[in-house]
């Protein structure tokens, strides 16, 4: 049978790969947004597995806001990065430098 | 046992895509890879009987948000090496990271005693369905919530336009607004002139 277990470690690992992701992608900017993507994956996995686990709803339901927040930010990261891409003819992180003091 | 066999399965296939979305050069290949990411993520979740979630999770993301993904990764013109360098100079720094993360939460969460615990039955039987047991806590308790996230959609999706909404110099654009605002004296001119009186055949 399944354990909660297996979610969550699922989950850690999952969060790991994101976090180490963000680590080896410091220049690409939509390799960032899939990681923190891929984080809030991590996150709802738990939340999913923990709902289950505890016969709440309370816990699925958040996902599902997390899940409307996140697709809000992934469109307006998106549009930041084509006005940006528009502007600057580059979406890497080291030239967007022109607001450091 | 069966549903065992499923999980590691997909366990397997969510952590090698996860670990192709970050690793791979082409950044429409890496879309791609997060996709099968998040169809093998919404599998598992149907196996742990949130069918409502998994099926919100393939038409939101694998539907919605990773075709503008890929529509943006296939707009821009990025240039790969300059993209990519200090992969191999952060490789180092983001493994150890990592792993150090991983080995610390597993080490708090304390896997062995979790295992013992089985899930316990579908509390969603009660109700039915996963969807109606999910549908009466969403439009009771969280019906607040519920239509705040509606509005965040609605500011996300004029932000979106706002943003990328650009003023083209040389283009002849009807402007509605403009249209609207017209007034007669715009259009028309009333000319006062004096009366003349009606012309006889004897004139000419």
């Amino acid at each position: 049978m399944i354990s909660l277990a297996h979610f969550i470690v699922l989950g850690t690992i999952l969060f790991c790969i994101s976090v180490a992701g963000i680590f080896i992608n410091r220049k690409n900017v939509i390799v960032l947004l899939m990681a923190i993507e891929l984080m809030l994956l991590a996150v709802n996995m738990n939340f999913v597995a923990f709902s289950r686990y505890l016969g709440d709803p309370s816990g699925q339901v958040f996902v599902f806001f997390i899940l409307t927040v996140a697709a809000a930010e992934s469109a307006i990261g998106l549009a930041i990065l084509v006005v940006l891409f528009r502007n600057r003819s580059t979406i890497n992180v080291a030239e967007i430098d022109s607001m450091k003091g | 046992m069966t549903q065992q066999i499923l999980f590691y399965a997909f366990a397997a296939v969510l952590v090698a895509s996860a670990l192709a979305v970050i690793t791979v050069k082409n950044s429409v290949h890496a879309a791609l890879c997060l996709v099968l990411t998040f169809f093998t993520a919404a599998s598992i979740w149907i196996l742990a009987e949130a069918e409502f979630l998994g099926l919100a999770l393939i038409v939101v993301y694998v539907g919605a948000v990773m075709v503008l993904f890929l529509f943006v990764v296939m707009m821009l013109d990025i240039k790969e090496e300059a993209v990519r360098e200090g992969f191999i100079r952060f490789l180092p720094v983001g493994v150890v990271v990592a792993v150090v993360m991983l080995a610390e939460m597993l080490s708090l969460i304390g896997v062995r005693a979790l295992q013992a615990v089985p899930l316990p039955e579908n509390p969603a039987l009660a109700a039915g369905s996963n969807t109606s047991w999910l549908g009466k806590a969403l439009f009771t308790q969280f019906l607040l919530p519920f239509e705040v996230a509606a509005l965040i959609l609605t500011v996300a999706l004029i932000a979106a336009v706002a943003l990328t909404l650009r003023k083209r110099s040389g283009v002849r654009t009807q402007k509605p607004g403009q249209q609207v605002l017209v007034q007669r004296d715009e259009r028309l001119r009333v000319v006062k002139m004096a009366s003349e009186a009606p012309s006889t055949g004897e004139s000419a």
